[in-house]
């Protein structure tokens, strides 16, 4: 167990900057996810923090140490491939064992270690199999417990279920997460499946681009993004974002001559160009002399089980709605919709940070993350 | 249905395939023959034909232990060579594989040396290893004497070993490289993130999953170094000092066109290839069951 940390962590090739300066202290046995779309620089910073990739600017250290010129091997840590990387010439026993067979434990430890390790992740009656005759589960296990066997004091993942079908990735993230728990190894996992980085983190890292644009636990993430990416990228369906600006008078300008009302939003944004966010579970259908109501049109439902989508156009400013109600809603049919101020979020829409907005917001806000 | 184009015209398609043919004919089965006539036959001394003799002039090459000093001779000479050139070629593309990603630059320079033909490597070989003035003649100026591929046969034997071996690293370079850009980045560097070496990785990693290049080249490699060593050494040691660079080839280019005894030279011919035709039945036997990995 290991505390990760790196500072002003960048990287180049050649003239192509991909990583753009990373802060970030990673607590010893913590799990973080580096979550973010593809391309936009997670393996990359993994790779560097596995001695993988040359580290152009900044420094990053485990455990207290600065590893910048060290080797892989030299830094503790194990990793798990996108393409699991097994030896395809040697058996799932000597996969597992190289990394002990290179450190020089003696034959009979090594395959005592490796049986064990083996047994947990139930691969043990596959030992003398070649990676080419294991499932895809069966390989994907093997890579983790070659990880496991070095017992390292940082676990680091890339993408490792992403080849996948759907069932065995639910039940390989139960699976890292008690490995996590039994072990409490300091672990790095990159993905770009957000419900994977929800569901498996202590702590999200948000990447964009090369920039970290948050980083927290998962549900100060969904319930206080701290920009407009963040807010897109981040819940399912995404949130609601309406641009417009505050006018003198309170109000909310929005779409084609749109007015929402409100109360203790606009101040000091006056003219701002901003973006407001919504979560579309906060936002309600109500009857039409409801406090708030705005008068939509629904454009189309997706059904969902439990609740279904309200996809409406309000002053031409499109709004995404959940709802519980059964009532029969067709195209062009015009409803009436609500949310509540303090539900809302404001990005500023040329810096696309948030802004920040008193307490009632932060209230509840905070209430939400703690529940 | 069996798709296939006829020619209407008897007479184009031999037209086209003559050349080839032609070619195949003059320098391959005019000569083959050839050697299979004399091989078996033996000229009569006062003439008047040849005579047939069956497989005296083999027992007669069997029984003499000069030729089984040459095919030991030839034996080492092409396991040298062929070692030498593969290590040194292997160890060039494992450093341009690992520095390079999809640059054409290093695969045309190190393949240069494939092309220039042997005569003249030998003739730049010479100057090189030249004990008076060459770049190795230096360390005579250091201990007199103490390099002279002229006097000593071993040295000379080792500096045709190095020039053929020189000649060969482009074309195993290129086989390596292809091979070894062939394994996925992520395997050497999960050997990397195992705590293996660069060389380790070679070992245990990057040969294993090459061998069927290795195999290949190998046979390439062995084949080259019994029947392509004629121009170097006729240019560099015409077989001397004291015939200590005498290998297979050279005998019989010497049996034959400077002792005049064809049928001799003939027999040593057809043992030199029945010994390739084996290493090339090796080579297809294996290729059919090598391994395959996903
Ligand atoms: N070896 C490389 N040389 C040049 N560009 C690279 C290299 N590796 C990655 N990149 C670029 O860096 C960016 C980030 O890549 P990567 O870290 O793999 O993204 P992610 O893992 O988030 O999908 C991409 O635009 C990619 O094209
Ligand atoms: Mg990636």
């Amino acid at each position: 167990m290991s505390a990760i940390s790196l500072s002003g962590v960048k990287k180049r090739y050649q003239k192509n900057n991909v990583v753009h300066g990373v802060d970030v202290e990673i607590e010893a046995g913590e799990f973080v996810v580096i979550l973010g779309p593809s391309g936009c620089g997670k393996s990359t910073l993994l790779r560097m923090i596995a001695g993988l990739e040359d580290i152009t600017e900044g420094e990053i250290a485990i455990g207290g140490k600065v590893v910048n010129k060290l080797e892989p091997r030299e830094r503790g840590c194990a990793m798990v491939f996108q393409n699991y990387a097994l030896y395809p010439h040697m058996s799932v026993r000597q996969n597992i064992g190289y990394a002990l067979k290179v450190a020089g434990m003696p034959r009979a430890e090594r395959d005592a270690k490796v049986l064990k390790v083996a047994k947990s992740v139930s691969l043990d009656p596959y030992l003398d199999r070649k990676p080419g005759e294991l499932s895809g589960g069966q390989r994907q296990r093997v890579a983790m417990a070659r990880a496991m066997v070095r017992e390292p004091k940082v676990f680091l993942f890339d993408e490792p279920f992403s080849n996948l079908d759907a069932k065995l990735r639910v039940a390989m993230r139960a699976e890292v997460r008690n490995l996590h728990r039994s072990l409490g190894v300091t672990s790095v996992f990159v993905t770009h499946d957000q419900t994977e980085a929800m569901t498996l983190a202590d702590r999200l890292i948000i990447m964009n681009a090369g920039v970290v644009e948050q980083v927290g636990k998962p549900s100060e993430v969904y319930h206080n993004p701290a920009s407009l990416f963040v807010a897109d990228f981040i819940g399912s369906p995404a949130m609601n974002l309406v641009r417009g600006f505050f006018g003198e008078d309170g109000y909310f300008r929005h779409g084609q001559g749109g007015m929402m009302h409100l109360p203790g939003l606009g101040q000091g944004l006056v003219s701002r160009e901003v973006s407001l966010g919504v979560r579309p579970e906060l936002v309600q259908r109500v009857a039409a002399d409801a406090k708030g109501a705005m008068a939509a049109v629904v454009d189309y439902t997706e059904e969902l089980g439990a609740s279904r989508l309200i996809y409406a156009t309000v002053d031409g400013s499109r709004l995404i709605a959940v709802d519980t109600s059964s009532d029969a809603l067709g195209t062009g049919m015009p409803i009436h919709l609500s949310f509540a101020a303090v539900d809302a979020h404001v990005f500023d829409h040329n810096t696309g940070r948030r802004v920040d907005l008193g307490d009632a917001n932060s209230a509840a806000t905070r209430a939400r993350i703690n529940a | 249905m069996e798709r296939r184009a006829f020619y209407r015209n008897g007479t184009l398609p031999w037209l086209l395939i003559g050349p080839q043919l032609l070619l195949v004919l003059v320098f391959f089965y005019w000569p083959t023959s050839q050697a299979l006539y004399w091989a078996f036959t033996l000229e009569q001394p006062w003439g008047g034909g040849n005579t047939w003799v069956g497989w005296d002039n083999f027992a007669a090459i069997f029984r003499d232990s000069e030729y089984w000093t040459v095919v030991g001779r030839s034996t080492f000479y092409a396991t040298v060579t062929t070692l030498l050139s593969m290590a040194v070629a292997l160890t060039l593309a494992v450093f341009a594989d690992r520095a390079l990603k999809g640059t054409k630059l290093f695969q045309s320079v190190y393949v240069w040396p494939y092309a220039i033909a042997a005569p003249a490597a030998g003739v730049a070989f010479r100057f090189i290893f030249a004990p008076e003035s060459g770049l190795i003649g230096a360390i005579n100026q250091m201990w007199p004497g103490i390099w002279n591929p002229a006097i000593n046969g071993w040295q000379a034997l080792g500096m045709v070993i190095v020039c053929h071996a020189w000649l060969g690293i482009g074309y195993n370079f290129i086989f390596f490289l292809a091979a070894l850009q062939m394994i996925p980045r992520s395997l050497s560097e999960a050997g990397a993130m195992d705590g293996a070496r660069p060389f380790r990785r070679m070992m245990d990693l990057q040969l294993p999953l090459i061998a069927p290049t290795v195999f290949f080249l190998l046979i390439m490699n062995l084949i080259s170094s019994f029947t392509d060593s004629f121009g170097l050494i006729d240019t560099m040691t015409e077989g001397g000092p004291f015939g200590s660079t005498e290998v297979m080839v050279y005998k019989i280019y010497f049996d034959g066109f400077k002792g005049f005894d064809y049928s001799g030279a003939a027999a040593q011919s057809i043992v030199l290839m029945l010994l390739v035709i084996a290493l090339t039945i090796i080579q297809f036997t294996w290729v059919e069951k090598r391994v395959h990995y996903h």
